[in-house]
């Protein structure tokens, strides 16, 4: 009795094998069931989470992965995965972003976390600004028709879902510090100097 | 509404090792893979629509135990009887620990499933009889059964 119970327990030192979470996602996408896929991206200042609906990128993020998961959980969908292959795309453009060799971002996004008009359309003009180029928050705020709304500017592109892809790292204060960044400042100025450096060689 | 599920990865991630050992007891090593993961595309299916986020471990194991039957019964139509003689593989050969998993998975299902919960999730019967929907004196019993059954077999 006693070995045949310790037989039994053995069984519990059995773990699921390393391949079935990948697989299991793969089989999920084939579904339609992985209404959000995710994947991290090691940028040279730091880990970044990246998300994607079926629609598009729908999250570039510079905070700790269970908070990030957790979000997109309670705003889009609680069917979510890793999914790097979901994220191949927007990697690959990272990289080359990051080595100085790629200006602008082709993956189709999704603004679906940008919740009103007005963010869509303070993200829109921040996606206007050529690569290597800054405007201030007021140049952004005359450009979408509401010039009293400048601190209203500043909140919508803190929100910013879908960050460096969307470069509203290019958006300064009149005066041209730096300031405000979801990422923290360094961040901000770490891509402002890298974009400056690739931009200069072109 | 109003229920804060976990995203499904931490709530795979949780229960993944304890689905797996549990289906692989009741269907066995060459189709655990299979239904391991039948179970959690059904689970991942209907889970925006749970309206209980406190029982989703019970929830898991309950879709795998159905999974698992399904996969039996569908096993049992797949052997199809043929004029030929399997070939024997020589005693010597057997494992005698996987020779006792093959009597775990010939017993009755609600004994097979009382059992694994007892000896490999270590779960008490208070804990069995809420998975299995029966009283904690029930799955008890169930567990003795099965150990009885698999002691008549089983020699060291």
């Amino acid at each position: 009795m006693a070995d045949l119970t310790r037989v039994l327990a053995a069984g519990s030192r059995t773990v699921a094998p390393a391949a079935l979470p990948a697989r299991f996602a793969v089989a999920a996408a084939a579904a339609g069931l992985l209404d959000v896929g995710y994947a991290t991206y090691d940028a040279p200042f730091g880990s970044l989470v990246l998300g994607a609906t079926t629609t598009g990128l729908v999250r570039v993020a510079f905070d700790p992965l269970d908070a990030v998961l957790l979000d997109l959980s309670a705003r889009l969908s609680p069917r979510l995965l890793a999914a790097p292959a979901r994220l191949d795309g927007v990697r690959r453009e990272l990289d080359e972003y990051f080595a100085g060799t790629r200006s602008s971002f082709e993956v189709a996004i999704d603004l679906t976390l940008a919740r009103t008009p007005f963010q869509k359309s303070v993200l829109a003009a921040a996606d206007a600004i050529p690569y290597g180029q800054v405007r201030s928050y007021s140049d952004v705020t005359r450009s979408t028709g509401r010039p009293a709304a400048v601190r209203a500017v500043g909140s919508a592109l803190g929100a910013n879902p879908v960050c460096i892809v969307v470069p509203c790292h290019r958006v300064l204060r009149s005066d041209g510090t730096v300031s405000g960044y979801a990422g923290g400042p360094e961040r901000k100025e770490f891509l402002l100097r890298l974009e400056a450096g690739s931009a200069a060689q072109k | 509404m109003g229920v804060l599920l976990p995203p499904f990865q931490m709530f795979f991630d949780e229960h993944r090792d304890d689905v797996y050992r549990f289906v692989r007891a009741l269907v066995g090593p060459a189709d655990a893979d299979d239904v391991f993961q039948e179970t959690f595309l059904s689970a991942l299916r209907s889970y925006p629509s749970l309206t209980d986020a406190s029982a989703l471990r019970a929830w898991v194991f309950t879709i795998a135990r159905r999974k698992a039957i399904d996969e039996y019964r569908a096993g049992a139509r797949r052997a199809v009887p043929t004029e030929e003689v399997p070939e024997v593989v020589a005693p010597q050969h057997i494992d005698p620990d996987e020779q006792l998993w093959d009597d775990v998975r010939r017993l009755p299902a609600k004994q097979r499933a009382a059992l694994v919960h007892r000896f490999v999730h270590d779960l008490s019967y208070q804990e069995i009889g809420a998975l299995l929907d029966c009283t904690a004196e029930a799955a008890r019993r169930s567990v003795h059964e099965g150990i009885k059954k698999l002691r008549a077999t089983w020699q060291t």
